[in-house]
């Protein structure tokens, strides 16, 4: 789609262009072909020398048992982030579209976690569940629950879901009442003269024209569980015990920096950069088709 | 609501209610566990009612000395989150604004590859490309500035879209009536198109605050001067040092609190044009 009047000038589009152009150039692009080079040069840790060895990082990354247990974890932490977070906040919406009295004070204090810095959501989880001196796992000893994440697998992974979520909620949230409130009053009605009832009005009229902002989130979501978690993971678990908490952007981290293994940690780069890929170009036919020029 | 129902009604509040408590109780034992004291705090259960510890905790956060790992004050750490989170928003909305309006405005060569250029920076998440981006700015003599803080991710596919899409929908006549005044294109830009743009930016700029207050990952790479630290890598440095009993939990929860004020503040005081940023950045 074009302006059917332009402004005519040969350098000045130049001009308003060159800072994005320089940023995305010298911190993207370059970093971003840089990965992809590295990822098929084996090189020690010292950068002294490089050999190009093809494919045989890829290689043995799909042979390394711990990546592969990582992807598989990624899939499952994603998977529950997203499923718990949105089931959640669609639940608090629905509640919330309902209310008239008070309803900007539910609003206010359920967004405030948008605010908080994953790392510090992590911090204050590990506060409230810590072993040793949170309340809920006191509460938890109490009821005969013995809960140490630092310990258990399944635990931490728990732990990390909850924070993630947690974090995530105010923007599902948002989303879901945004979409439940343009939904015109007129369909809504017509349901009710028809004799349905608000569990049936929902589950026949609101869900299905949900559907597009549900389907939105659920990208936006996987995407946050990939990337924005690593503050999270950070600061309650470090990736373990073991490896169980250790999702791919923390594994990159790991092999690049504390294991100086570049070749390895640049061919997870460029893996996690095809999912990213992949997830827009998802997301953006989906909204091509929906958004009408 | 279109059929009386008060049960359903009592319903919504109860959800509403127990949701809230859940969702906010996090922040409300952070809020407790600074009014007490260190060693209340280490007793199974801590207490969940206030304690008198309070202007002690928030004392020692702000001008406590190098006891929690850190030798750098608060108030140090508080101002380069703030600078980060500033410069990136600013800039950000700043470039956006400028090459939104380029390729809306304007026809020239290679237009379309500059749109797509752009677009493609979406997919590549600082993440992703960590280890290249760290040698690039360690290259340039970045590490430990403000400029290694914020430069790599200044750059917006986001925010050129919003604008874009906003251009798009400005009226072609507006351009006419400003060419018949005499005005040229910068002078429309400054006159017209950001007046008109500015429930976007400040849209934005929420949102971009947040992002830029709450950055950890790219700091805590390029920054190894402590009074380069931003306030959440100093938070993280104090529960990190020593085992669970060295931390003076009220006064980690107490600086917690504090370095969440501000953004906490622009979320709730611009509440309606960050729903309004977030629900159009659907398109």
């Amino acid at each position: 789609m074009e302006k059917r009047v332009l402004f005519r000038s040969a350098w000045l589009p130049w001009l308003l262009l060159l800072p994005q152009m320089a940023i995305i150039g010298v911190f993207f692009f370059w970093p971003a072909a840089q990965a992809i080079l590295q990822s098929f040069q084996m090189e020690d840790a010292f950068g002294l020398s490089k050999e190009w060895v093809g494919f045989a990082n890829f290689a043995q990354l799909f042979q390394d048992e711990s990546y592969l247990e990582s992807f598989y974890r990624t899939a499952i932490f994603s998977v529950l982030v997203a499923g718990v977070g949105i089931a959640i906040s669609l639940a608090l919406a629905i509640f919330a579209d309902r209310i008239v009295r008070f309803a900007m004070v539910y609003k206010t204090l359920l967004i405030v976690p948008y605010a908080v810095a994953p790392v510090i959501a992590g911090v204050l989880w590990v506060f409230m569940f810590s072993p040793s001196l949170g309340v809920v796992s006191y509460f938890l000893e109490r009821i005969g629950y013995s809960w140490n994440f630092l310990m258990n697998e399944n635990q931490a992974m728990a732990l990390i879901v909850m924070a993630a979520v947690w974090k995530q909620i105010s923007y599902n949230f948002l989303f879901f009442l945004a979409g439940l409130q343009s939904i015109p009053k007129s369909l809504i009605e017509a349901a009710s003269i028809d004799g349905a009832g608000p569990w049936r009005r929902f589950l026949n009229v609101q869900l299905p024209l949900l559907s597009p902002t549900t389907f939105f989130l659920l990208v936006i979501n996987i995407v946050y569980a990939f990337f924005d978690t690593f503050g999270i993971i950070d600061a309650t678990t470090h990736g373990g015990p073991g490896q169980s908490t250790t999702i791919l952007v923390y594994k990159v981290y790991l092999d690049g920096f504390k294991a100086l293994d570049l070749g390895g940690s640049a061919a997870q780069s460029v893996i996690l950069m095809f999912i990213v890929i992949a997830l827009t170009v998802v997301q953006f036919r989906y909204v091509e088709k929906k958004v009408q020029y | 609501m279109i059929d009386r129902r008060p049960w359903l009604d009592v319903l919504s509040h109860a959800v509403m209610i127990l949701g809230v408590a859940i969702v906010a109780f996090p922040i409300y034992l952070a809020l407790i566990a600074s009014t007490h004291t260190a060693q209340e705090i280490v007793q199974a259960p801590m207490p969940l009612w206030p304690g008198t510890n309070m202007l002690e905790s928030y004392k020692e956060a702000l001008f406590g000395s190098g006891k929690l790992g850190s030798n750098t004050d608060l108030v140090r750490m508080m101002w380069v989150s703030f600078v980060t989170a500033m410069v990136i928003t600013v800039g950000k909305i700043a470039i956006s604004l400028l090459s939104a309006f380029a390729i809306v405005y304007f026809r020239f060569p290679f237009k379309q590859l500059c749109f797509w250029a752009i677009f493609v920076t979406l997919m590549l998440p600082v993440e992703v490309r960590i280890l290249p981006t760290y040698k690039v700015v360690a290259d340039l003599g970045l590490l430990n500035s403000y400029a290694g803080l914020t430069l790599p991710l200044i750059a917006s596919a986001t925010a050129t879209f919003l604008f874009r899409q906003f251009f798009l929908t400005v009226p072609d006549e507006l351009v006419e009536a400003a060419r018949i005044d005499g005005a040229g294109p910068m002078r429309f830009f400054k006159d017209v198109l950001v007046p008109l743009s500015k429930t976007s930016i400040a849209a934005l700029f929420v949102i971009q605050f947040i992002y830029g207050w709450n950055q950890y990952l790219w700091p805590l790479l390029m920054t190894t001067s402590e009074d380069m630290y931003p306030v959440v890598i100093g938070i993280k440095r104090m529960v990190a040092g020593g085992g669970e009993a060295a931390i003076d939990w009220n006064v980690a929860m107490a600086t917690t609190i504090i370095a969440m004020l501000p953004p906490a503040a622009v979320v709730i005081l611009m509440q309606k044009w960050f729903v309004k940023g977030l629900v159009d950045t659907e398109k």
